[in-house]
């Protein structure tokens, strides 16, 4: 176990490491900087703030500063005059920098007010999705073939077909200017949650339904399912305490990139709902050029992806008995 | 038996364990978003996007001006209706015979937020700080009328410092209540610039005890709501990125005794159709922009009342890109767009067909007009240019524009006009925004959609843009005879000679056609029929200070002035009305 966590350790800090450096250089290679705009800027004042961001370095120089603490920085352009100070750590030292577009926050700020908003509507989401998506996999799988199972698959495709905006939009239509139960965007109370939440959560919900079920078939037909029919078990104990821990195998895979996906927030959701999520700066960050917010993001979600993977490979040794994390 | 019940206790608990971690993440995770749930404001407005920064010197955006005017205060206030420069920070003021000398004389009850008195020493300061090409200010070249702040701005040591001292600027404090600016030619609109956002004060302790505080992060630390100082009749209290700036009547203000509100929530909702939602269901009292597509449905409602203001959409042609640099080819194309096709069909929102640069609008001031003609009249340019069945092929042309649902209607509607009247092929070319400025600056594009919103309410702030080799100017065109004609609109002072003079200039503007007019914008402003003290001006500006709620009686009167076929809609706000302590004392003596 230890050599396990170890060994996902160092590949951590090389798989971190290159998309560090490939969304670093592929974003500066893309034309347009952070400070353009429609009124063009006095050639002396432009110097002064490229300069500020360290924009006037070579590519390596920047990308360096940027990684580690390492006081490159005698930044000049400063009213009041720059005393040589860094005006940030670096990502080894945990900072992230100011906002390019944000400038009045620094990355962390942004992050430390954000992610907490999109992780709270993604654990709700995912725990609908969950109870959701399970139960009605488990009904799919007992009773395959059977008009239920037709119409449960057919709602899961659909639902994974489905935009979630188009979703979203009927029930805004539906909930709050047909019978207004819900307060139609924004966030502050539990009501706030419900619609987002139930519309993020629906995709989710399909795709654990179909992985359910597809797990769960495969494990009912299997040797040790049948003894314990024979065993004379009641079906219920034999579909929840036998057939349920590896038939949510599949399940459980899928679940490590959707916990990252859906805890950092959705662009489409938190636009039509006015949620001050993390999801919006995927996009926003890019189409801004803020450097500095798309690395953090970017650097965030690596981390979030690898952690829920690392910890979906641990879990599978308490589902599945046959897998030993050492041998693999 | 009780080793076998302890592992099955244990299983029970290691079944359980994803459980209560769950929930104390959902429990830590709902602590954190409630906290910052805040009680409802007086009055909620969404600002279309979230602000740059609330440093008044380096913004420009008309988002940040929203928030910057309800917070700081400049010399001058506008009136909310005519735009008129009136008392603010500075209570009178002299203008020399010569239209060189401004004296300001500082208002003596005058308060920052953190109770120090405001000072003529604070405009020196924050003058200083705005010139100062280290601080960034985008809009420094606004202050360049003074004399010398050119030269400091653009004189610089290797390592971006200004290379003159201060001192030869000529913005001086001869005592606390007196600031005297002398200008190097007579600028009519330079009083309509003092009130100008970008030219409002700051705190100089605001801004050095947060550079002792925190060395590395203090650019941004004393702008941060518990530490940003400011003047104006609102401060802020809270901020919550893409949220919202709940901003709260300021004590300290002097003329706290005329706002009415106590606290105003300033919404940063990106998208159309939210903005919209929010406003019908009561979240929002003012929204300022509606998406073309609901516009048939707005039009008749009382809320929604667009009147045209400072702002223009047109092309930009590349000048210095065969066939482009022929005048004629240029008025070929300018001839055959369809304005009024483009204004009732695809905006929709009573929007006006443009054939000058300048908007109507502004007081005192006629455009000159492009020459109109038929599109025989633009086929026979274009076969006198040599193209045409017996002349050469038109090379196709490229429209451009940054990526937009409205754009790209408006491009096509061109594009089919060009093919069907002068059997031109356009093609379309769609840029993400930051990949079209860039197109646009190095001037790699036939034809580029462009659009200017006036920053004052006179004819400079477009005419300014196409000096030969302006930085805004965009086309490659020049021509020394409107450059003469601008200049020399600078340093005349009698304001009709002056409008003479620029009207010329946009004559010569229309006829070479650098840019092909297309239409003059309207405000798509949704206001609650109760909220007062709102305007519709040239600048489409609006001023928090002014605003008030109605009471019923109040609402009904100006209900029974506006035209009978207006739909009444749903009122937001207080029944009884939310006034200025003023007020509610002129009220009181009316009782």
């Amino acid at each position: 176990m230890i050599r396990f966590l170890w060994r996902r350790l160092v590949w951590f800090a090389i798989t971190l490491f290159v998309v560090m450096s490939v969304s670093f250089f592929l974003m500066r290679a893309v034309k347009g900087g952070p400070f353009d705009t429609e009124r063009a800027l006095e050639p002396a004042i432009e110097a002064n703030i490229k300069a500020r961001y360290h924009l006037d370095w070579p590519m390596w120089k920047q990308f360096a500063q940027y990684v580690g603490p390492l006081n490159l920085d005698r930044h000049r352009a400063e009213f009041l005059g720059g005393d040589g100070r860094d005006t940030f750590g670096g990502v080894l030292a945990g900072d992230f920098g100011p906002s390019f577009r944000y400038r009045d926050f620094t990355v962390n700020d942004i992050i430390a007010q954000s992610l907490p908003i999109s992780a709270l509507l993604g654990l709700v989401s995912m725990m609908w999705a969950l109870a959701l998506g399970i139960s009605t996999g488990i009904a799919s799988a007992l009773r395959r073939g059977s008009g239920l199972d037709l119409a449960l698959r057919l709602a899961a495709t659909g639902g994974i077909a489905l935009p979630n905006f188009v979703i979203a939009s009927f029930l805004i239509v539906l909930f709050v200017f047909l019978v207004p139960l819900f307060p139609v965007a924004g966030w502050g109370s539990i009501r706030h949650m419900l619609l987002p939440g139930f519309c993020l959560g629906l995709v989710y919900a399909a795709y654990i339904s179909r992985l359910t079920r597809t797990g769960m078939l495969e494990i009912l037909s299997q040797d040790h399912i049948r003894t314990a029919h024979a065993k004379g078990l009641a079906p219920r104990t034999v579909v929840m305490r036998h057939a349920l821990k590896g038939g949510l195998l599949p399940v459980v895979s899928y679940l490590g990139p959707a916990t990252a996906g859906i805890l950092t927030g959705s662009l489409v959701i938190e636009r039509i709902f006015f949620i001050p999520g993390t999801g919006s700066h995927f996009i926003n960050s890019a189409t801004n050029r803020d450097y500095t917010l798309a690395m953090g993001v970017t650097i965030l979600y690596t981390v979030l992806v690898y952690a829920m993977n690392t910890i979906v490979d641990l879990s599978y040794t308490l589902l599945d008995p046959r897998i030993d994390l050492e041998q693999s | 038996m009780r080793a076998m019940a302890a592992s099955g206790f244990r299983s029970r608990l290691r079944g359980a364990a994803p459980f209560v971690l769950l929930a104390s993440l959902f429990a830590a995770a709902l602590g954190l978003a409630s906290g910052a749930r805040l009680e409802p404001a007086d009055f909620t407005f969404n600002n279309g996007t979230e602000v740059t920064t609330l440093d008044p010197a380096t913004v420009t955006g008309i988002p940040e001006g929203r928030v910057i005017r309800a917070i700081f205060e400049g010399l001058v206030v506008k009136d909310p209706k005519t735009l008129e420069p009136l008392p603010g920070a500075a209570e009178s003021w002299e203008i020399s015979a010569d239209g060189l000398t401004y004296t300001f004389h500082i208002r003596e009850g005058a308060r920052w937020t953190n109770t120090d008195p405001l000072t003529a020493h604070d405009f020196v300061y924050s003058f200083e700080r705005f010139l100062d090409p280290r601080t960034g200010a985008y809009y420094a070249y606004q202050l360049w009328y003074v004399e010398g702040a050119r030269a400091y701005t653009r004189s610089v040591t290797p390592d971006g410092e200004p290379a003159l001292s201060f001192d030869t600027v000529a913005i001086h404090a001869p005592d606390d209540h007196t600031l005297v600016l002398r200008l190097e030619a007579p600028t009519p609109f330079f009083l309509d610039l003092m009130g100008f956002y970008p030219l409002f004060p700051v705190n100089r302790r605001n801004i050095e005890e947060a550079r002792e505080s925190w060395p590395e992060t203090w650019t941004l630390e004393w702008l941060r709501p518990e530490n940003i100082v400011t003047n104006g009749p609102f401060q802020v209290a809270e901020r919550r990125v893409n949220d919202r700036i709940r901003l709260v009547k300021s004590p300290s203000y002097w003329d706290a005794d005329h706002v009415a509100f106590g606290s105003i929530d300033v919404l940063a909702i990106e998208q159309d159709s939210t903005m919209l939602n929010v406003y019908l269901t009561g979240g929002a009292d003012f929204i300022d922009r509606v998406n073309t597509s609901v516009v048939p449905q707005l039009m008749p409602r009382e809320d929604f009342n667009p009147v045209p203001y400072l702002g223009a959409y047109f092309f930009r042609v590349n000048t210095k890109k065969p066939p482009f640099d022929d005048k004629r080819v240029r008025r070929a194309l300018a001839l055959t767009i369809p304005r009024n096709d483009i204004c009732t069909n695809v905006m929709r929102m009573g929007q006006v067909p443009a054939y000058s640069l300048v908007p109507p609008g502004i007081e005192g001031y006629a455009s000159a007009e492009m020459p109109r003609g038929s599109a025989d009249e633009a086929r026979r340019l274009l076969v006198e240019a040599g193209y045409g069945p017996s002349g050469k092929a038109f090379p196709p042309v490229e429209i451009h524009y940054n990526t937009s649902e409205a754009h790209s209607s408006i491009a096509q509607v061109i594009a089919l006009a060009w093919s069907q009247e002068l059997g031109i092929q356009a093609k379309l070319r769609n840029e993400e925004w930051k990949v079209y400025l860039d197109t646009q600056n190095t001037l790699r594009f036939d034809v580029s959609r462009s659009a200017w919103i006036g920053d004052y309410a006179d004819p400079n702030t477009y005419s300014d843009l196409f000096v030969t080799g302006g930085e805004n100017n965009k086309t490659g065109w020049g021509d020394p005879e409107y450059d003469r004609l601008i200049d020399a609109a600078t340093r005349e002072f009698d304001k009709a000679a002056r409008m003479e003079l620029l009207r010329q200039a946009e004559a010569i503007l229309v006829d070479e056609l650098p840019i092909l007019p297309v239409y003059f914008y309207v405000t798509q402003n949704v206001v609650a029929p109760r909220l007062g003290g709102f305007f519709g001006n040239a600048l489409d500006e609006h001023f928090p200070k002014h605003w008030y709620w109605m009471d019923d009686n109040e609402l009904a009167h100006r209900r029974a002035t506006q035209p009978a076929e207006w739909q009444l809609v749903d009122a937001h706000g207080p029944a009884d009305g939310l006034y200025s302590p003023a007020q509610e004392a002129e009220r009181e003596a009316r009782r």
